[in-house]
């Protein structure tokens, strides 16, 4: 899963220290596995080194906590550019999209077309994965198949949650 | 029966079939919402969404089974929704083949006449049209079921039936209505394989209304229908 674009959406929602984001991000995407302060202070500072972001300095003092973060117009196109992007029809891709689900709802972007396009990228891939089960020996059929039931499986999530989209927006609106 | 129309001017390049606009409602219930789509000349379109969303209506519509409310379809040139009901079913005998969710074979009937029944009610004589439905058995990988009735077929048995049937005057445009939908999956892919096959020979162009992607992944595009209306239209732009 991307860190840096995910940081960069939430820093979108609103200039936030280091510990804000950490939190923000533990509380909708860690799932257990908090994110370790070192690696929210590296990633923003590649972040800043890149121009995605720039650190203000809100406080007097010395130390990275002090710094508030803020989105360049750079920034804010990356995440767009991302968002935009279907996910590579590949099992276990949920986290990732969940990921851009949840801030597409957050930004008020338009999460069911992203959904819409993924499930696109996914019929794509299953028509690929037939026409080669039906062309091929039963070896190739049967690894087809593999494909074909976890991109079903990915599927019917996206259509469930197509069919939620306005409560999850609801939980994870401010 | 009759060979895909030719039309001359733009409607072909846009479309063999379109629903534009297309509106209906059974009571106060919107079952479709200016629904507008079209399906290319040889195209498999896959037509998906949620059960209720409006699938089967749009497949009605589109095979003027259904007159909706307000909005046009469209078939190769002609406006179909304005047709009269005699004109509409001679358009569904003469072009267009149907396969349902279940068979809806006709019992008293053995097998052969049951494939044979579009092309008798089209007025073909009794031993042309059996001699027509029995080329189908082969193909359909029906061997040895002629004579039975549908009590004595299995479910993936009963279906093929019927797509022969749906195929046997060749029609156009062949509409499915979740063909697969009572089938376990091994039944289902012989009767996609079969379907997309035969449909591939002959150019026809197929309507597949399924809610199942497996299904789907076996057409050329999708669209889907939510809440009455095309959600989405996967397909590259003309
Ligand atoms: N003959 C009918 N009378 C009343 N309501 C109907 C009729 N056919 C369908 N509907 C309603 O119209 C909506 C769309 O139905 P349908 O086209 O069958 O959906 P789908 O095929 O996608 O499951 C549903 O709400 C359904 O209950
Ligand atoms: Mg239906």
């Amino acid at each position: 899963m991307s860190v840096p674009l995910t940081l960069l959406g939430l820093l979108e929602r609103e200039p936030s220290h280091g510990y804000d984001l950490k939190r923000e991000y533990d509380t909708f995407f860690g799932r257990g596995k908090p994110l370790p302060f070192g690696q929210v202070y590296a990633t923003l500072s590649r972040l800043a080194r890149d121009g995605s972001v720039v650190a203000a300095e809100a406080e007097p003092g010395a130390g990275p906590d002090r710094k508030r973060y803020v989105i360049t117009e750079q920034g804010v196109s990356e995440i767009e550019t991302w968002l935009t992007e279907p996910v590579a029809a590949e099992p276990h891709l949920q986290t990732v999209l969940f990921v851009k689900v949840v801030l597409a709802l957050m930004s008020g972007r338009p999460a069911e077309r992203y959904l819409d396009t993924q499930r696109a990228e996914h019929m794509r891939r299953m028509r690929e994965l037939t026409e080669l089960r039906r062309g091929g020996s039963l070896v190739d059929a049967l690894l087809a198949d593999h494909g074909l039931f976890h991109l079903e499986a990915d599927l019917r999530w996206i259509d469930l949650t197509t069919a939620r989209l306005d409560a999850l927006a609801r939980e994870v609106g401010r | 029966m009759n060979p895909a129309p030719s039309t001359a001017g733009g409607d072909q390049a846009r479309g063999l079939l379109e629903a534009r606009e297309v509106s209906v409602l059974f009571g106060q219930t919107p079952a479709l919402r200016a629904a507008t789509m079209s399906v290319a000349s040889g195209e498999i379109l896959a037509v998906m969404g949620p059960s209720g969303s409006g699938k089967s209506t749009l497949l009605h519509c589109l095979a003027g089974i259904l007159t909706p409310n307000s909005g046009e379809v469209h078939f190769a040139g002609r406006r179909i929704d304005t047709m009269s009901e005699g004109e509409r079913s001679a358009l569904r005998r003469d072009q267009f083949g149907f396969v349902f969710q279940f068979g809806q074979l006709v019992p008293e009937l053995s097998a052969e006449e049951n494939v044979a029944l579009p092309l008798l009610l089209a007025g073909v004589r009794r031993a042309e049209a059996l001699e027509r439905a029995r080329s189908w058995f082969d193909r359909l990988d029906l061997d040895g079921l002629q004579g039975r009735r549908c009590g004595e077929l299995s479910g993936g048995q009963a279906q093929r039936i019927a797509l022969a049937r749906g195929l046997v005057g060749r029609p156009s445009v062949l509409f499915a209505d979740e063909p697969t939908g009572s089938l376990d999956s091994l039944a289902g892919e012989q009767v996609m394989e079969l379907l997309v096959a035969s449909a591939r020979d002959h150019q026809t162009t197929v309507v597949l209304v399924t809610h199942d992607p497996r299904v789907a992944a076996y057409a050329d595009h999708e669209i889907i229908v939510r809440d009455g209306a095309v959600a989405f239209t996967a397909r590259t732009p003309a």
